[in-house]
């Protein structure tokens, strides 16, 4: 019988609805606080969750080191990318409004924020779960008594 | 007594709070204790933050003041000592003359600065009035600081992101993501020269 059934069940219940959070945050930020920055800190807490009560193991089997190197390099480059496509359809360096020069509404901006803020989020959540992975992995393995 | 509002009482309650939390922190020879009131330090912040009608800061302060770095501190601890070692009297003398004139020159300034909320402020006006303004008409968007910071301040915002990258980049260099790095040794044809390699395997598997 494992003495952290309460905290798994518990756990195992919240770390999705954290998941959903994150995201919410992240997509609603253009109306409310919150943005890529929050909805990436969120996004790794549930995945730091999981691995301080599943293990380190099968965290890096869910979110392996792999992933985390191609969504912090991602990020940056979906952020650069943005500025860059600005660029290539006419305007300045992450000038949004070229997207969508003729918009009455500012589509072209709302595209432009959406994309950079997904990038925020890849590079912050991948980030904050590589700095946990960095420091956890090199601690040895406690028992309970340790604490 | 026309300024003590409800919204002034928790000011100074949050405040008092947070004074007596930092005592506790610098008093606290446990290292874990100290952790766990870094946190609560952080999160009382970000209740003074909401206070201050600043949400956004807020929440990123709940987020990762309390959340993220408390659970980085631990692990970073784990790495050490439980306790901290005390410290002689006489190697803090010259911290506490530092800290002292640091926080007369700060009480010093305190005049200077504008007042909470004012509209005259030389924050509130030039760019960021205009950016108050232009939002609405612009961008359509509801949220100031979100288009603040992703449009009209983009720049810092890729700068900011490029240093959390950074941060990344570094930890993945220094210490790698699997707590191997600093473990590999070099074997010429085959040969193990640094007799046996350490083979570190952990299955967190709680007891």
């Amino acid at each position: 019988m494992n003495p952290h059934i309460i905290l798994r069940i518990t756990a195992k219940i919240l770390i999705p609805l954290i998941a959903m959070f994150a995201l919410y945050v992240q997509f609603h930020g253009d109306l409310s606080p919150g943005g890529g920055f929050q909805g990436g800190v969120i996004l790794a807490s549930a995945v730091i969750l999981y691995a301080l009560i599943f293990g380190l193991d099968a965290a890096r089997r869910a979110v392996p080191p792999v992933a985390l190197r191609i969504g912090m390099s991602l990020g940056v480059l979906t952020f650069g990318g943005t500025g860059v496509a600005a660029w290539l359809v006419g305007g300045n360096f992450l000038d949004y409004t070229a997207f969508a020069p003729h918009s009455h509404h500012a589509a072209g901006q709302h595209w432009g924020i959406f994309s950079i803020e997904l990038g925020v989020l890849f590079t912050v959540s991948s980030v904050m779960v590589a700095i946990f992975y960095g420091f956890a992995s090199r601690v040895p393995d406690l028992s309970d008594k340790d604490w | 007594m026309d300024f003590v509002t409800p919204a002034f009482i928790l000011d100074v309650g949050l405040l008092a709070m947070l004074l007596v939390v930092a005592f506790a922190i610098v008093r606290l020879r446990s290292l874990f204790a100290i952790v766990m009131l870094q946190g609560v330090f952080s999160l009382l912040c970000a209740a003074w933050f909401v206070s201050l009608d600043a949400v956004d800061v807020a929440f990123t302060e709940a987020a990762v003041g309390a959340g993220v770095s408390t659970v980085l501190m631990l692990g970073a601890m784990l790495l050490t000592e439980r306790e901290a070692k005390p410290v002689p009297v006489r190697l803090k003398i010259l911290p506490l003359v530092i800290v002292t004139i640091a926080a007369l020159a700060m009480f010093y300034a305190i005049p200077d600065m504008p007042g909470f909320g004012d509209g005259t402020a030389q924050v509130n006006t030039y760019m960021g009035q205009y950016y108050v303004e232009a939002t609405a008409r612009e961008m359509f968007i509801p949220n100031v600081v979100s288009t603040t910071l992703a449009s009209y301040r983009g720049y810092d915002t890729f700068g900011e992101t490029t240093v959390i990258f950074l941060a990344g980049l570094g930890i993945y260099l220094l210490l790698g993501f699997n707590g191997k790095a600093g473990q590999w040794q070099a074997s010429p044809a085959g040969e193990d020269i640094a007799g046996k390699v350490s083979d570190e395997t952990s299955d967190g598997e709680g007891a």
